[in-house]
């Protein structure tokens, strides 16, 4: 990002921060959510309900067509060739040879490539998507080790690989920025978070931890992270003779994604079609980086459709992951353990061509109830593939730093580490002011920690053993923010035949979202579950809808009701002075049984299908878009969680294994009970991985990732995953769409820190470097 | 000589190079069989060949000549699932779906390795003929098929509510 855009970022933030407060004052009625939504009154729906996925048959039969399956006439096969240093320039490229191999159809470089706009980087404005706003094999620059320098297409996908061995290219490097204590040395930067700085302050954080009687100072670092679903990123793409783009893509980003490729292909946004109907896993990877663009570029070129999936390795050199970080907390208590400051800072890495910096402080900003604050975060530039957000950016390794203190803090006063965080429950949001919209998380503390046998602990580290192991009980507190970004809509098509469609441009990456919104819907609309469809995953349809941050669930909810009342109001109007509904408000009325009734009179009812037939129509439909997410400007909305690991240490190897979990959630209504825990499980799972193996090796001298493989970097395999136990408060948010929060992410929060505690309780041994694996514990 | 797939009859690819997953997905329009690495890391694409599990990433389809090969499609459709896919949509066996084919054609042979008495890493005695059905044995022969959802714990009450009488 340039100095100009750097700048222009701080103006939104400034006006964001202006309007924040106009907000904060206002009354609840004025602001969305304000009234709960009124399915939180309805408990005898499908809501909560174990559903099982409705597209479980397709996915365990094999017939879910993923993005790289879709057949297409003519295809070709792409392969690629990776630079080899960080930064420099081509000097040479020979493809003389790959060009004549057999099958080849066409190779690109930068000196064939279709002319391109850089394209717009994710966050830099609303509909951007892309990893970096690098320009896209444009020139002979190369920006970071791993950088596409050649595309192959072939007629198969084996010609086109050996085509791509065949390619020789020369370079010419110059000195590289890749050490962390280089680039420190060269000044470090205010990292923003959506436009605005993560620097806090409140009171004089300094002066009470200098006077404080009690006191942690400690330093934390978490490794970069690659992103690792099981689908690799993959397109079947192809241009149309309007000038059109087809894009069957894996995405979490459609709508933003079409847009992106509209802006860098310099064509209409209407002119790109980007479909996702399944997505193999995202995490927030499955975004647009540069091999759909170059396999859009390089089918232009071949006036041919290309299939174009990375190798393994070739994730990890094109898909941006999560950076590492080195966190300080200071801690300051009383004898009581009543928190008097928190000081969180510290750094972590990013390119300088996108604004996404790993916003480790956000949990702490609103967990404890401290007198006096202060957090920040500065980023140095690395010349590196464009880092990205994954599973709960910030939150994950944050939330490791600021538990694993907690911990430490609750050793130093002699205090139970859960009686700790119960004595320093805020009132309401420390640094905001905003009351919380639900809290109830010292609920979850104490059913977790009963479910949990946590009173069979034994506060002193390195005493339980069992034969060889080492055993120890650990646990931290989970949280992540409510979010619902602008931009939803939606459209629901009612027709006579008692059936309703819901259209909107969001994702199914795994979440259970067409399930558990079929159920939603069903309920909101009166009508069974195999009434509704539900078409997502194509950028045609309404809505700008992110499935990140933990949001999607809220975003469809709020669309689908601004679109439901949008229906009520049309169907009072078509149902006219003869329904029994005659002289009813919108708000007055509700639906059930396949219609509309009175909400205080429900027997004051007239079917759909007989509103529809008198108006002699088949169908209505309606579009609508919610208000603007000022809720989360009034309220301070999150989800929350309580983690309790068991965790056993080899006496002499040092291995530790993770023998018991369970989290305990407070994360608003839960709208599908069986999807939702296998949610919650997942973020745990990839929580145990950040605390015990997960860690990309990069080398400092070259800027180039050592490990790109599944077989040297290392996520949970069944056999490191024990029995997993999750229960959840079940208390909806009154402010948020069906009373429920973001489920998502938040099980990875929180995780690293209750088995590193864990780890400590079993051996003595206080590991603040992830991941804990067994030489650290020799 | 031909391969067998799904009990029909095919022809070896005229590329020698040509992986047994690539010969599904890409010749056969079988993509069940999922690619998640393509080097024998994850199991995605894991295919029974005469019972066995089996990468076929790592295999050549030429090697496959005169064996007969089950993919995920010729276990079950979506209208007649087998008892173990049936099993992993009730007990939520996987989130994305995208590794759920090489997770149930290798739990399909690995119990038939229990049932021989095959032992694993954690058998305790080796020479037993039986083997115990338990939940530490299915995890450990399960650890070749990476699932990055985190759907371990349904995958293995699938194959425990499906399998169990089975193996034993």
């Amino acid at each position: 990002m340039s100095i100009f855009d750097d700048a222009k970022q701080a103006a939104q933030g400034l006006v964001q921060a202006g309007m924040a407060k106009a907000v904060a004052l206002a009354p609840d009625s004025w602001v969305p959510g304000g009234k709960p939504d009124p399915l939180i009154r309805q408990r005898h729906g499908a809501i909560g309900k174990p559903v099982s996925r409705l597209d479980g048959a397709l996915k365990v039969s094999g017939k879910a067509t993923f993005a790289a399956e879709f057949p297409v006439e003519a295809m070709t096969y792409a392969a690629m060739v990776y630079s080899t240093i960080a930064k420099g320039r081509i000097t040479q490229i020979t493809v003389s040879e790959a060009e004549t191999a057999p099958g080849v159809v066409v190779v690109m470089t930068h000196r064939n490539a279709p002319r391109l706009n850089p394209p717009p980087a994710f966050l830099s404005e609303s509909k951007a998507a892309a990893g970096d706003s690098l320009p896209v094999m444009q020139d002979e620059r190369i920006y970071w080790n791993g950088q596409p320098v050649a595309v192959v297409l072939a007629e198969t996908q084996e010609q086109a690989d050996h085509a791509a061995s065949l390619i020789r290219v020369g370079y010419e490097a110059e000195e590289a920025q890749t050490t962390f204590e280089a680039a420190r040395e060269q000044g470090t930067q205010q990292s923003r978070f959506m436009g605005q700085p993560l620097h806090d302050e409140v009171g004089d954080a300094q002066d009470a931890f200098a006077k404080a009687p009690h006191k942690i100072d400690a330093t934390y670092t978490t490794p970069r992270h690659n992103h690792n679903p099981i689908e690799l990123h993959g397109v079947t793409l192809y241009w149309r003779g309007d000038g059109s783009l087809r894009v069957h893509d894996a995405q979490q980003v459609v709508a933003h994604t079409a847009y992106t490729l509209a802006r860098t292909f310099g064509i209409d946004e209407k002119q790109v079609v980007v479909t996702s109907p399944y997505v193999g896993g995202g995490f927030g990877s499955k975004t647009l980086w540069q091999h759909q663009i170059l396999a859009a570029a390089a089918a232009r070129l071949a006036k041919r459709p290309v299939r174009m999936v990375l190798s393994r390795e070739g994730v990890y050199r094109v898909v941006g992951g999560r950076s590492p970080t080195e966190q300080r907390v200071q801690l300051a208590a009383t004898d009581e353990g009543r928190l008097t400051a928190i000081l969180h800072r510290g750094l972590t890495v990013r390119t300088a061509h996108n604004v996404i910096a790993e916003p480790f402080i956000l949990a702490t900003r609103s967990l404890y109830g401290a007198e006096t604050f202060l957090l920040d975060v500065h980023h140095v530039d690395f010349d590196m593939l464009g880092n990205t957000f994954m599973r709960a950016p910030g939150e994950a390794v944050g939330t490791f730093a600021l538990e694993s203190a907690m911990d430490e803090l609750a050793h130093e006063l002699g205090i139970d580490p859960i009686e700790l965080r119960i004595r320093n429950e805020p009132e309401k949001d420390p640094i905001s002011g905003l009351p919380y919209s639900s809290r109830n998380v010292v609920e979850a503390w104490r059913s977790g920690a009963e479910r949990f046998g946590w009173e069979r602990r034994n506060p002193v580290p390195g005493t339980v053993r069992d034969g060889g192991w080492l055993v120890g009980m650990g646990c931290a507190t989970a949280t992540y923010p409510y979010h619902r970004m602008p931009g939803g809509a939606a459209r629901i098509t009612l027709s006579a035949d008692g059936r309703a469609t819901l259209d909107l441009a969001a994702h199914e990456m795994g979440m259970g979202t067409s399930t558990a919104q079929t159920q939603v819907a069903a309920d909101r609309l009166g009508l069974p579950m195999e009434a509704i469809t539900f078409n997502y995953g194509d950028s045609t349809l309404p809505g700008l809808i992110m499935a990140g941050g933990s949001q999607q669930t809220a975003s469809i909810g709020a669309s689908v009701i601004a679109a439901y009342n949008k229906l009520v109001g049309e169907l009072l109007k078509l149902a006219g002075n003869d329904s029994p509904l005659a002289g009813l408000k919108t708000e007055e009325v509700g639906s059930r049984d396949g219609g509309l009734c009175a909400l205080d009179e429900p027997d004051r009812f007239e079917t759909y299908a007989s509103i529809l037939a008198r108006a002699q129509r088949d169908t209505i439909s309606v579009e609508a878009e919610p208000p603007m997410p000022l809720e989360t400007m009034h309220w301070s909305m999150h989800s929350y969680g309580a983690m309790f690991a068991e965790v056993r240490v080899n006496a002499v190897t040092g291995e530790p294994r993770v023998s018991r979990f369970l989290g305990s959630f407070d994360c608003g209504r839960i709208l599908n009970s069986k999807t939702a825990a296998s949610q919650f499980r997942g973020g745990i799972i990839m929580g145990l991985g950040l605390a015990l193996m997960e860690e990309t090796q990069f080398d400092e001298r070259k800027g180039r990732v050592l490990n790109p493989s599944l077989s040297e970097y290392h996520v949970p395999v069944h056999m490191d995953v024990p029995e997993i136990e999750v229960m959840w408060t079940d208390i909806p948010d009154p402010h948020a769409p069906m009373g429920a929060r973001g489920i998502g992410e938040i099980g990875i929060t929180g995780t690293g820190a209750a088995i590193a505690n864990a780890v400590y309780n079993a051996t003595g041994r206080r590991v603040r470097d992830l991941p804990i694996t067994l030489d650290k514990l020799l | 000589m031909s391969i067998t797939i799904n009990g029909k009859a095919v022809d070896p690819p005229e590329d020698p190079r040509v992986s047994l997953l690539d010969l599904l997905r890409d010749h056969l329009a079988l993509p069940g069989a999922k690619m998640g690495c393509n080097q024998g890391a994850c199991g995605a694409c894991t295919v029974l060949v005469d019972g066995e599990r089996v990468l076929s990433c790592l295999t050549l389809a030429a090697q496959m000549e005169g064996r007969s090969v089950t993919t995920i499609e010729g276990i079950g459709s979506p209208d007649v699932l087998a008892p173990l896919q049936q099993a992993f949509v009730e007990h939520d066996g996987f989130q994305c779906g995208y590794c759920t084919p090489g997770q149930i054609c290798s739990a399909l042979a690995m119990v038939e390795e229990l049932r021989r008495g095959v032992p694993s890493h954690v058998t305790g005695d080796v020479s037993s003929e039986a083997i115990a059905f338990s939940s530490e044995e299915l995890r450990e022969r399960m650890s070749g098929n990476l699932c990055r959802c985190g759907a371990y714990n349904g995958i293995i009450d699938a194959i425990t509510a499906t399998c169990r009488e089975t193996a034993e």
